[in-house]
């Protein structure tokens, strides 16, 4: 039985004096896609998807939900892989796509301000046509920069510039009983009291709901070059993600990649990659002001792949050189996704020296198990994207297999001191692994914060910290 | 199999400006590439020198920075390299560049078969390849889409035409131009870049031509006369339709049929 309020006509009836009857979908209206997100298989209507353009029509419909404890699940794009935006416990979804403009670029302070439904390919495009750069790159560009932040996600450039979290300076969040609140500014540096900004962003819509951001930028670096590094084998790939690291290099990027999954991508893309001489590949990302500076960077970084076994390194230079090896990084989950019937995923990090022996232990485990697991993921930063196949498995065949595969993942994970989630976040599904993670008491802690957030549990509820 | 690939170097973005008094483009040398279309061209000569065996020549015609596309194409796996380069050649239009390039290959050696990009970048006219051949007197297929084979002494291959596509067998000596994604085009190696750093590349100025006579180059030698050059305009014309979902729908689809995005 519920602990929330389930909503009937007269609940439609009120908040449509909030916002647009035409904005409101209700129940029958609500297509399919607002019932699940990207990756798992939970499934669940909301009775209510609320398309809201403002922090105002956000504040009324929360201190509503808050008096009637209805829950309320944030949702971007819905391009989430752990569940965090499906609507489990029904009630009211606020779906932020609407709000999506760019306020403000702020070229004095160095800020854009946007709108949580901003989708970052669009944020991107945006800030670089203006010599700017956002450099959190996540392979998902169609999601919102509204989820980005409710996860922390962090992508591609994480090795050399950081995450999400990295690049947020202020929040506009609108807690659960409607008040709208402020938190940081167009401000660098901040010593002022517990950091509320930053406990918002990767809360994945549990503490409170985001309704404006302002983002830090940097300058646009003026070139980069992408190498890709062929390898005989993975496990001479990722053994020399260490010693690149070690190396001193600043690389933006560095991805590792196996050719099954390359061949996925070509199918999916209908498109061939610029290369097939070897089973592994590694992706290296430089930037800086000129060719010649991001060529001195990378002689070094070229004599250790070579001395570590790699075959080459092929220098994509130009726009029409990377743009079909990025391509094919930025389709690898969909073209994993659609070369078979089901899959599951983990997104642990580990200790960037431990990546080898991650990602070594999971090409042991396939053969152990004998299910297809399939992996590309940020060498660089010890973020690894693992995807458990289920094929032509039965349900319990399937359920027993993916289950055995995630926790001797998991187990590996927490031996070499690595955490459940890099970037996709808990959600739903992920939880029952956090608490294996962290200690009881870091989880008493952040089921305090959620009580004083949101003391009626209204906001996204069951997700995050919050499983039995 | 002798394959020659001609190659250009081109500005490095599709965002140039145009200086509004004089009407020239504005060339930045540190940000320029070779064409996009070449990489085509040489990816098919590389494979055509793989499987047929042979050796694969580039060669351009530019100013003295435009080595740096022939290095290129060596990081890429070309055996052999020339830049025809004068100051002389500057300003030619279609119909001079396509004399200089034809002039510089009877200088160069005796090719099986000559490879184009489609078109350039910058240029964009689709023009220099057919060109050359005609004044090289070989024959010419252009808008190649697909290599079947090589056999004796002609190459099998398919033309794309407006309604259909047509196979074609091309006796050697040839000249194609090449379509984008006849191939996935190969990046350029770092071991290969490292070993020819230093390889000798030919240099052609007027003096090394056979025909000397200036006025048959550059400026001279272009009767193409240009009155303007300015950037294109660009449009971003937007409409905003509020209407019931069924009758958008019916109105996206007449507006596409209109334009004929769709039958």
């Amino acid at each position: 039985m519920s602990n929330y309020k389930q909503m009937d006509e007269q609940d439609l009836k009120i908040i449509a004096t909030f916002l647009d009857r035409e904005r409101i979908l209700w129940r029958d209206e609500i297509n399919e896609e607002y019932s699940h997100d990207e990756l798992t298989v939970e499934r669940s209507y909301p009775d209510l998807v609320a398309r809201v353009v403002s922090a105002q029509e956000v504040s009324k419909i929360l201190a509503y939900a808050n008096e009637n404890k209805i829950a309320v699940t944030p949702r971007g794009a819905g391009t989430g892989l752990v569940g965090a935006s499906v609507a489990v416990e029904k009630g009211i979804m606020i779906d932020t796509t609407l709000m999506n403009h760019i306020l403000e670029l702020d070229e004095e302070n160095l800020t854009l301000t946007v709108e949580p439904g901003v989708l970052i390919m669009n944020l991107r495009t945006y800030v670089e046509e203006h010599g700017f750069f956002y450099p959190p790159d996540p392979g998902e560009k169609s999601a919102t920069i509204g989820g980005n932040i409710s996860t922390n996600a962090g992508g591609m450039t994480a090795v050399k510039y950081g995450v999400t979290r990295d690049f947020v300076r202020a929040l506009e969040v609108v807690l659960a009983d409607g008040t709208i609140l402020e938190l940081g500014g167009k401000i660098v540096k901040n010593s002022s009291g517990y950091d509320l900004k930053n406990m918002i962003i990767g809360s994945e819509g549990t503490l409170a709901f985001i309704t404006k951001a302002i983002l830090r930028l940097i300058p646009l670096p003026k070139c980069n070059i992408s190498l890709l590094i062929p390898f005989p084998t993975l496990a001479q790939a990722i053994r020399t993600v260490p010693l690149i690291i070690k190396s001193k290099a600043v690389p933006t990027a560095i991805e590792f990649m196996e050719r099954e999954v390359i061949l996925d991508a070509e199918e999916y893309l209908g498109k061939k990659f610029p290369d097939n001489q070897a089973d592994a590949y590694l992706l290296l990302k430089f930037d800086g002001n000129s060719k010649e500076e991001i060529t001195n960077y990378y002689d070094d970084v070229a004599q250790i792949c070579l001395d570590q076994g790699a075959i080459d390194l092929l220098i994509a230079d130009t726009e029409e050189r990377s743009n079909p090896v990025w391509k094919t990084r930025g389709a690898f989950l969909e073209a994993i996704k659609g070369n078979t019937t089901m899959m599951d995923e983990v997104d642990v990090v580990v200790p960037r020296n431990r990546v080898n022996d991650f990602v070594e232990f999971v090409h042991g485990l396939r053969e152990e198990i004998g299910i297809r697991i399939k992996s590309f993921g940020h060498a660089g930063d010890g973020n690894l994207h693992v995807y458990i196949l289920r094929d032509d498995l039965s349900e319990d065949k399937w359920q027993e297999l993916m289950n055995l595969a995630m926790n001797r993942m998991y187990e590996k994970a927490r031996e070499l001191k690595g955490q459940v989630s890099g970037e996709h976040g808990i959600g739903l599904v992920k939880q029952p692994y956090l608490k294996e993670f962290l200690p009881a008491t870091s989880l008493e802690i952040m089921r305090g914060v959620k009580k004083v957030f949101d003391p009626n549990n209204i906001l996204n509820p069951g997700k995050v910290c919050y499983a039995p | 199999m002798e394959i020659l690939v001609c190659i250009k170097q081109v500005p490095g973005s599709n965002k140039v400006e145009v200086d509004p008094v004089t009407g020239v483009l504005k060339r930045n040398s540190a940000d320029a590439k070779m064409n996009p279309y070449d990489l085509f061209a040489l990816e098919t000569g590389l494979r055509l020198r793989e499987k047929y065996g042979g050796n694969l020549s580039v060669l351009t015609m530019g100013p003295p920075q435009a080595a740096t596309i022939i290095y290129e194409a060596f990081a890429m796996g070309a055996d052999k390299g020339a830049l025809i380069t004068d100051r002389k050649f500057g300003g030619s239009d279609v119909l001079a560049t396509s004399y200089t390039l034809s002039q510089g290959i009877r200088n160069f050696g005796a090719f099986d078969i000559i490879i184009c990009g489609l078109q350039t970048t910058d240029g964009d006219t689709a023009q220099v390849g057919p060109e050359v051949s005609e004044m090289l007197g070989v024959p010419c297929v252009c808008n190649v889409r697909a290599i079947d084979k090589v056999e004796d002494n002609h190459i099998i291959v398919d033309m794309e035409m407006s309604e259909d596509i047509e196979r074609l067998k091309v006796p050697f000596p040839c000249l194609i131009t090449v379509q984008k994604d006849i191939y996935e085009p190969r990046l350029p190696s770092y071991k290969k870049q490292k070993a020819t750093a230093n390889r000798e590349i030919s240099r052609y100025s007027l003096n090394n031509m056979t025909d000397k006579n200036e006025k048959h180059y550059g400026l001279d030698g272009s009767p193409t006369c240009v009155q303007r050059i300015f950037p294109p305009i660009s449009n971003k014309i937007q409409e905003k339709w509020t209407d019931s979902s069924e009758n958008l729908s019916q109105r996206i689809y007449d507006a596409l049929k209109k334009i004929k995005f769709t039958a």
